[in-house]
């Protein structure tokens, strides 16, 4: 098995490539305005890491966000347009539990990214496989009481010290955690989503309640 | 077969999810997937729905058109996508659906320029275009005139709408006339039935100081929607009909007016005219007659090419093959205002050279 992992729900533009035991290869740059312009060149420097190609792929995981959609929509697009060319199946995993994975605890935590406009993404997990929350988008002091007392992690909980007091590292998300989580999950018999976004909110937009008149009064 | 190239255009710098095939000048397959229903209710195009829809209709409509070509991708010959301009969240689902289809397909990336694909797209409908060729594009989001020489490295704007679009101009009077969203088409039907003389509607920018190319259509669009009021003020009955003509007529009056003007000073004798607008009936009408008693040959492709497409990228990018143009570097960004000065977006010569060497690569053997 050779599984293609990528994420672009959160800063970073993140892409992994995993055996079925290992990540062979993987790359991982923080920037929030170019992932557009970032995720094919990493996709093309994590194979060449790996020396191998883009056909020898067998599966396709990507990060679901939730995330700002614009970067999110780079790398769902990207996953859903490889899986059509190469004939491979496209799996979906949310973003948050992927940092989750990544973060390693064993105690009750929360995963909190940056959803802009003064919001998080979160999500509540008893350990680092176990989400029991679904993911939410709510202003940091929405939820200090759901969240009170619990370690965090992620960029949005970093951002946040009053709701979060106990927040650390990591920042983002990893396509190297990603792809072993859904190595995991799919050992295990799991089904993983379909790799469709996780928006959470609807799109801004107002319907016009009239015409402005022009004619001056 | 170099001059015939099997090209996959990928368009989606508004609301119209567009994937069409083409080879060489010969229309194969044109699938278009459209949420302009989804934006009905907001008098307009709300980018955040056209990107969501782009996302979910572009693996299904790729689809769609390879089956409709009856061709292989393997056997295409390159993918073309619009870069640009557009809305800049709506372009980036296209730019990252064409990049990863031509990664993992092994096929160069030509990201093309919106409005040369709208020029270029005539050449589905009546071959290839006469160089030079004058080219009047109206729709929702431009008005532009733009002369292009070579349409794969030399376009030259003339002129543009300074305000609004035309096809804005069009919605907006479509709503003061509470007659729903898009305007164009329904404007075009009432006014069939109504008198383009009934009222003078001033036409904009055609003082002798005026720029001779440019467009305005903002004082127009307050000038119809004045009236209109006034007439309800008064208690009247608002003569729909008659309202939409002569708005219909003071604008297409303008536009066929300058796109003339500006073949003759030029001394070019073909005009192409693209865009959404270029449906509108009247604008073809009048284009033809002014067109013909100037002794300029006119280019109108049927309404399906002229409104937002994948063939027109695809015809882009076909041609970008033909001449030999440089393929695009696998870090294309969209750019929501690249410059019609731009026929399409060239890797970097050093980049270039090894983006296809690595693409060999990922051939399929
Ligand atoms: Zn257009």
């Amino acid at each position: 098995m050779l599984l293609l992992a990528l994420d672009t729900a959160t800063p970073a533009v993140t892409v992994a490539l995993h055996d079925g035991t290992d990540v062979v290869a993987s790359s991982s740059q923080v920037d929030a305005r170019r992932h557009g312009e970032l995720l094919l060149p990493a996709v093309d420097r994590v194979l060449a890491e790996a020396g191998t190609r883009l056909d020898a792929v067998t599966g396709i995981v990507v990060g679901i966000g939730p995330g700002p959609y614009t970067g999110l929509r780079v790398g769902l697009m990207t996953a859903d347009t490889f899986g059509l060319a190469l004939g491979v199946p496209v799996h979906g995993l949310c973003t948050l539990d992927g940092l989750a994975y990544a973060s390693d605890l064993d105690v009750p935590f929360v995963v909190a990214t940056d959803a802009r406009r003064k919001e998080v993404y979160w999500a509540r997990y008893a350990d680092s496989r176990t989400r029991v929350t679904d993911p939410a988008v709510d202003r940091p002091a929405e939820i200090a009481d759901a969240v009170a007392g619990l370690p965090a992690v992620g960029a949005g909980a970093l951002l946040y010290p009053d709701t979060f007091p106990k927040a650390h590292e990591p920042e983002h998300v990893s396509a190297a955690a990603l792809a072993s989580l859904a190595v995991r999950k799919l050992a295990a018999g799991e089904e993983l989503p379909p790799p469709r976004p996780l928006y959470l909110r609807r799109p801004d937009a107002q319907v016009p309640k009239n015409y402005k008149v022009v004619t001056p009064k | 077969m170099a001059d015939e190239p099997l090209v996959l255009g990928i368009e989606t710098s508004c609301d119209e999810t567009g994937v069409g095939i083409v080879r060489g000048t010969t229309l194969l397959a044109d699938a278009v997937a459209s949420s302009v229903d989804e934006h009905a209710r907001f008098g307009g195009v709300v980018p955040e729905v056209a990107s969501r829809a782009h996302l979910e209709a572009m693996v299904p409509t790729i689809d769609r058109a390879l089956k409709e070509a009856g061709v292989s991708a393997r056997d295409l010959d390159g993918i073309a996508v619009t870069a640009g301009p557009g809305l800049a969240g709506a372009l980036l689902v296209g730019v990252s659906a064409a990049k990863a289809y031509a990664y993992a397909l092994g096929k160069p990336l030509y990201g093309v320029n919106h409005l040369a694909s709208h020029i270029c797209v005539d050449q589905l409908e009546h071959g290839a275009l006469p160089e030079p060729t004058m080219a009047l594009l109206v729709s929702g989001g431009h008005s532009s005139l733009l002369l292009s020489t070579d349409i794969t490295s030399d376009v030259r704007p003339m002129g543009s709408t300074i305000d609004d679009a035309a096809g804005e101009a069009f919605d907006k009077i479509a709503r003061v006339l509470d007659l729903g969203f898009p305007g164009g088409p329904v404007i075009d039907r009432y006014a069939r039935e109504g008198d383009p003389d009934a009222i003078a509607f001033p036409r904009g920018l055609t003082g002798p100081r005026d720029p001779v190319y440019d467009f305005s259509f903002s004082g127009l669009k307050t000038a119809v929607a004045r009236w209109i009021e006034a007439r309800r003020a008064a208690g009247e009955e608002v003569p729909v009909r008659d309202v939409a003509a002569s708005f219909q007529e003071a604008v297409v009056d303008v536009l066929t007016r300058k796109a003339v003007r500006a073949c003759r000073d030029e001394g070019v004798d073909h005009l192409m005219i693209g865009g959404g607008v270029a449906a509108n009936s009247r604008l073809r009408a009048l284009a033809q007659e002014r067109c013909e008693a100037a002794g300029i040959r006119l280019r109108v492709p049927r309404p399906k090419l002229c409104t937002d497409n994948g063939a027109m990228v695809a015809s882009l990018g076909a041609e970008m093959v033909a001449r030999g143009r440089a393929a695009s570097d696998w870090d294309l960004s969209a750019d929501s205002s690249l410059p019609v000065t731009d026929p399409h977006v060239p890797g970097t010569a050093h980049d270039h050279d090894h983006v296809h060497e690595v693409s060999k690569e990922n051939l399929y053997s």
